[in-house]
């Protein structure tokens, strides 16, 4: 069976929006809650051509932050940028006292033609924030300030 | 969690014991009809019963009638806290900072705007823009950017973007004073550099409303603000968009790191992260936050002045004939040090208001002095369906909820299942039958704004009037709407 990427809850928080992600990997995980925030903003991911191509490199003390401040930056590009992502090539690893997460992002420019826009996400929030390893499944889960 | 036993105190009063959750240092009062009550999303006692634990908090941790449950405090969450001894918080404040609602008249009727109304509100649609990625008009540079987060709509003002006259309607004068652009991350200039004058998305929305004689309920209130029988006014909803929302992010992210190794500070919720007032950090983001709170007047600010434009454009007159003046701008997202009474000692207190409004009685000086003998101006707006109001503050609710009342209808919904449960096409078309004609940006983004995903507006604007905390002045009945 397809694994479902990301589920979105309806009852966690009623002003805002949360979903929930499972993988194997981290690089699953990192990349279905990514494509889960940019559903938030875009109804059809497909339309979002990879055309042009953005660079993030963060480091973090936990896995957990590493994730906050990756959804974070693509929030920031929305606003900064103009810039919607649906590709996401992603390599998380350990430094010597963080962890680290590299990685090649590809979207475009926001163009209300073409993209079924739908919610602008403000905030990723710490409201019941999640990553966490169950077995051998990680779960994630997210609320976002819409 | 089970719900926890609730005394009531009055009608309209609810009171949860600061003995029902470890660390709560208040109790919680709840302001609701029974029929709210009924309802009540028990993850708003949750968030509630956290928001009493906090470092500093006065009296009771408030609920206002239209909450409903958000990231650490729930929305139309109140929470005064001691300058000295108390925390700040920026999720007791949300990420949109100030938030708000802004109300201006007209001199047109209903029957002189009606066959025009299509036109006005495509018009409006494409002069301020708005949903995800939407850009203003305004060009500035980054040091542009950090003068209007210093001087807010003063600013505007003084660059041709609106009348000196809106400043004395405009909480704060339009400015709040202390903002200081050091304590501001570039990458928040970067998010709102080219925001102003955009309404973003969600329940953001910008809207033409008709004053229907019978919902008139304080004729001489409503004389005085401009507001007669039949007659056309324009609200709107919009806060400090991404500069704003990274503004909280960035001092969310400052004070996880220094809450607990450096302060000491346990928090039931990592949204509640906090800093001491009175620590580097606490002030450090009160400024910064300030820059936010001046970023949204400009913002309101200059949106006014393109619906200035578009008006002028539509009916061939000045917006000066038109009588296009502000009846009041208030936001609902915002800390702010006010003057407060505590076992019958006045005193300083930092006030957080989510998703709740200000509401003070008559007298307070920072009332505009055309209103100052009625109480503060309190907008409240409604759902796209259903209709909004304008109310005024009492003395009552300077001693039952530090001066705040509602701010909306509340959502009894997420915006996840509404979207599954309503078609936005057909919610369009059914508006459009009932004489609301709505341009959306998203049509997925109107099915989440559905009224049915709302509470009863009438009900939470009874809860507020029946505990004292407001007085109803008029409802207003919406025939245009533009959303993200």
């Amino acid at each position: 069976m397809r694994r479902l990427p990301y589920r979105y809850l309806e009852d966690v928080a009623i002003a805002d929006a949360a979903f929930e992600v499972s993988g194997h990997t981290l690089k699953e995980v990192f990349t279905d809650s990514a494509k889960a925030v940019s559903n938030i903003m875009v109804d059809d991911l497909e339309s979002v051509a990879k055309v042009t191509e953005r660079e993030v490199k963060i480091r973090s003390d936990s896995l957990e932050y590493l994730l906050f401040d990756f959804l974070q930056k693509l929030v920031y590009y929305k606003d900064a940028e103009r810039l919607l992502f649906s590709g996401f090539e992603i390599n998380i690893f350990p430094g010597p006292n963080d962890y680290v997460l590299e990685a090649r992002i590809f979207g475009e420019e926001i163009d209300s033609e073409k993209h079924r826009l739908s919610a602008d996400v403000k905030a990723v929030t710490m409201h019941k924030f999640k990553l966490e390893k169950r077995g051998d499944t990680w779960i994630g889960m997210v609320v976002l300030d819409t | 969690m089970g719900a926890p036993p609730m005394k009531r105190i009055s009608d309209t009063v609810w009171e949860i014991g600061a003995e029902v959750k470890e660390g709560m240092k208040v109790p919680v009062r709840i302001f609701a009809t029974q029929n709210l009550i009924n309802d009540i999303d028990q993850y708003v006692i949750e968030q509630i019963t956290n928001v009493a634990t906090l470092p500093g908090i006065q009296k009771y941790a408030c609920v206002m009638p239209d909450a409903h449950s958000g990231y650490g405090f729930p929305i139309g969450g109140v929470a005064a806290m001691d300058i000295q001894e108390g925390i700040i918080s920026p999720g007791g404040i949300g990420f949109d900072i100030n938030c708000g609602m802004r109300l201006v008249l007209t001199n047109l009727t209903f029957n002189e705007v009606k066959p025009r109304l299509r036109e006005l509100v495509d018009q409006l649609y494409q002069k301020v823009p708005a949903g995800v990625g939407s850009s203003g008009f305004v060009r500035l540079s980054a040091s542009e950017f950090l003068e209007i987060t210093q001087y807010g709509a003063k600013w505007c003002v003084e660059h041709g973007y609106g009348w000196e006259e809106d400043l004395e309607k405009t909480e704060e004068d339009g400015m709040i004073e202390g903002a200081v652009p050091s304590m501001i991350s570039p990458l928040a200039v970067k998010r709102g550099l080219r925001q102003i004058g955009t309404l973003g998305s969600g329940n953001h929305y910008l809207e033409i409303q008709v004053v229907k004689p019978e919902y008139i309920f304080d004729k001489e209130a409503a004389a005085i603000m401009g507001i007669f029988p039949n007659q056309v006014v324009i609200m709107f909803h919009c806060g400090s968009r991404g500069f704003g929302h990274q503004v909280a992010t960035d001092y969310l992210q400052v004070f996880l790191k220094v809450m607990e190794s450096k302060y000491g500070i346990k928090v039931l919720d990592r949204e509640l992260a906090s800093a001491p007032f009175q620590s580097e950090e606490g002030q450090n983001y009160f400024s910064a936050m300030k820059g936010a709170i001046n970023m949204s007047f400009a913002n309101r600010q200059t949106i006014l002045h393109r619906i200035r434009e578009v008006f002028t454009k539509v009916f061939g007159r000045e917006a000066e004939k038109l009588g296009l003046s502000m009846v009041y701008d208030v936001a609902h997202n915002t800390a702010k040090i006010e003057t407060h009474t505590v076992n019958g000692k006045s005193k300083p207190l930092l006030v957080h208001r989510k998703g709740a409004t200000r509401a003070f009685g008559p007298g307070r000086e920072e009332i505009p002095s055309i209103y100052r003998n009625l109480g503060q101006p309190v907008i409240i707006g409604g759902s796209m369906e259903t209709g909004s109001y304008l109310l005024l503050g009492t003395e009552r609710a300077h001693l039952e909820t530090f001066a705040s009342t509602a701010h909306g209808s509340g959502r009894t919904m997420s915006r996840t299942r509404a979207k599954r449960l309503f078609s936005g096409e057909k919610l369009r078309m059914d508006m459009l039958n009932r004489g609301i004609y709505v341009r959306s940006v998203s049509l997925s983004g109107l099915a989440e704004e559905a009224g049915a995903a709302y509470k009863d507006i009438d009900e939470v604007v009874k809860a507020t009037v029946d505990s004292g905390i407001s007085r109803k002045v008029v409802r207003f009945v919406p025939i245009g709407n533009v959303k993200g």
